[in-house]
């Protein structure tokens, strides 16, 4: 993320970090809010009515996002995790902590929607889909990295055992979406294919990436914002004098 | 000073004093087979009594309560050397972590997996399976519950010590062993239903392959972490 733009090793500690994730964050949020605005107005008011699936399908404009939002999170989740656990860098584990809780509330909106647009479409709320399947095993290694690190009281400890997790779950992803397809396959149960999907109007394409962008500038947004109250929780004293002499 | 016995001969040493062990504890062994054919057992009585869909169900149900009884025994794991300090010790030896992790998943799996799938066939045939399917059956239990034992000992490494540590080992654990059910429950399926179970088999016999070079290192760096 941006703070790798700054010098690195000053804003590597999590103090000085502190003032300047609360400098950024009004940069991330507030375009967020406008680019959701934009998008739903678009995707509500601009892009046509679908042909086949009518007015129901506009809630892959969030469905979409989310589900993309949750696989994401979770690789910058690894990718955090393993570089604070590599240099012992705390910042990066805080914000691998910071990221897991965002990452978890997208998969769970993209399964909740998901199951939404699944009732009026397919007639179920549910099928045992491939693509539903491994996002839904996505949510569950989300809740073991959260229930780890929210079990163990000795924070370096929850982070890089989080962060072992977090590598070993990475390196499973790719088997899990694999052999979950390949299940799929073998039993055939359901008929429902999801990748029947139409050619997109151009307005459907452009809500849907003005939502995506919205995602993306808010899970930045809400991730510092997170960030800096594990900072607090974990270094009182240093980050209230740096937020002090700093003026947040 | 003495000098320090090769790490073949200390591999040896080691998954010879972790069956000595469990066989001093032979209840605890014993506890997990039961509760796997307990579970098992639990199927028909709740489903009813029909030959055809027990048959279908079975591959499921058998390695379902086999993931199930491979985590009874994942606690015991690491926590009584932890315990008593001995892990501490081996975390100082001059010999690799790597193989004493090995070891002790090694002489795990002899004790947790190997019963399992030794007994499976005679679950099997209370759900009416055929011979060759009851052979396909064990030959898929060898194959993945030392998955099962490698991939455990990661979260046995990482929850080392936490309160409530039983729980947070099945959520933590679950979820990294559903391709070796989609590849055990599919080889035994694919037996039923009369194609070859050999891709399955092979399948899985590639995950122990990746979980064998991988999950001893992970478990290493977990005991390190949580032994700090």
């Amino acid at each position: 993320m941006t703070k790798r733009k700054f010098n690195w090793y000053k804003y590597a500690s999590p103090a000085n970090f502190y003032p300047l994730a609360g400098k950024m964050i009004p940069w991330f949020a507030i375009p967020a809010a406008i680019l959701f605005i934009v998008g739903l107005y678009v995707g509500f008011f601009v892009a046509p009515t679908d042909a086949q699936q009518g007015e129901v399908y506009r809630i892959i404009f969030i469905h979409v996002p989310a589900a993309w939002m949750g696989m994401f999170l979770y690789i910058l989740l690894a990718v955090y995790a393993g570089i604070g656990w590599a240099f012992n860098a705390r910042l990066s584990a805080m914000m691998a902590s910071s990221i897991s809780i965002t990452g978890a509330m997208f998969t769970f909106l993209s399964l909740i929607t998901g199951s939404l647009w699944g009732k009026p479409t397919w007639g179920t709320w549910w099928v045992w889909d491939a693509r539903m399947t491994s996002t839904l095993i996505l949510m569950f290694l989300y809740i073991g990295f959260i229930s780890l690190q929210s079990a163990i009281d000795d924070p370096r400890r929850a982070d890089r055992a989080g962060a072992v997790l977090a590598l070993v779950g990475v390196i499973n992803i790719p088997i899990i979406y694999f052999s979950v397809q390949w299940w799929n396959t073998l039993h055939q149960g359901a008929t429902i294919r999801i990748l029947n999907k139409p050619t997109m109007a151009p307005p459907m394409l452009a809500a849907m990436l003005i939502m995506l962008a919205a995602c993306w500038l808010y899970s930045i947004a809400i991730v510092l914002y997170r960030l800096r109250f594990i900072i607090v929780e974990r270094e009182r004293g240093a980050a209230q004098v740096a937020a002090a002499t700093a003026g947040i | 000073m003495t000098a320090s016995p090769s790490t073949l001969t200390m591999f040896r040493w080691m998954v010879r004093r972790d069956l000595i062990l469990a066989w001093r504890r032979r209840a605890d062994v014993l506890s997990t087979v039961f509760f796997f054919v307990i579970v098992v057992s639990l199927f028909p009585l709740s489903i009813g009594p029909e030959t055809q869909l027990l048959r279908s169900i079975a591959p499921g149900v058998v390695w379902v309560a086999a993931l199930l009884a491979s985590m009874l025994s994942l606690g015991r794991l690491f926590a009584n050397d932890y315990q008593d300090g001995t892990l501490e010790q081996m975390l100082l030896t001059p010999q690799p972590l790597y193989l004493i992790v090995l070891a002790k998943v090694l002489a795990s799996w002899l004790v947790a997996g190997v019963p399992l799938a030794l007994i499976a066939p005679v679950l099997g045939v209370q759900f009416g399976l055929s011979q060759d399917t009851l052979l396909i059956l064990t030959v898929s239990l060898m194959l993945g519950t030392p998955v099962l034992s490698l991939i455990g000992s990661i979260g046995a490494a990482l929850t080392l010590g936490l309160r409530g540590g039983g729980v947070l080992i099945a959520i933590l654990v679950l979820p990294l062993y559903i391709p070796v059910l989609v590849f055990g429950a599919g080889a035994v399926d694919a037996s039923i239903i009369g194609v070859s179970p050999q891709a399955n088999l092979s399948l899985l016999g590639a995950v122990l392959a990746i979980a064998l070079v991988f999950s001893p290192w992970a478990t290493s760096a977990a005991l390190r972490i949580s032994l700090e």
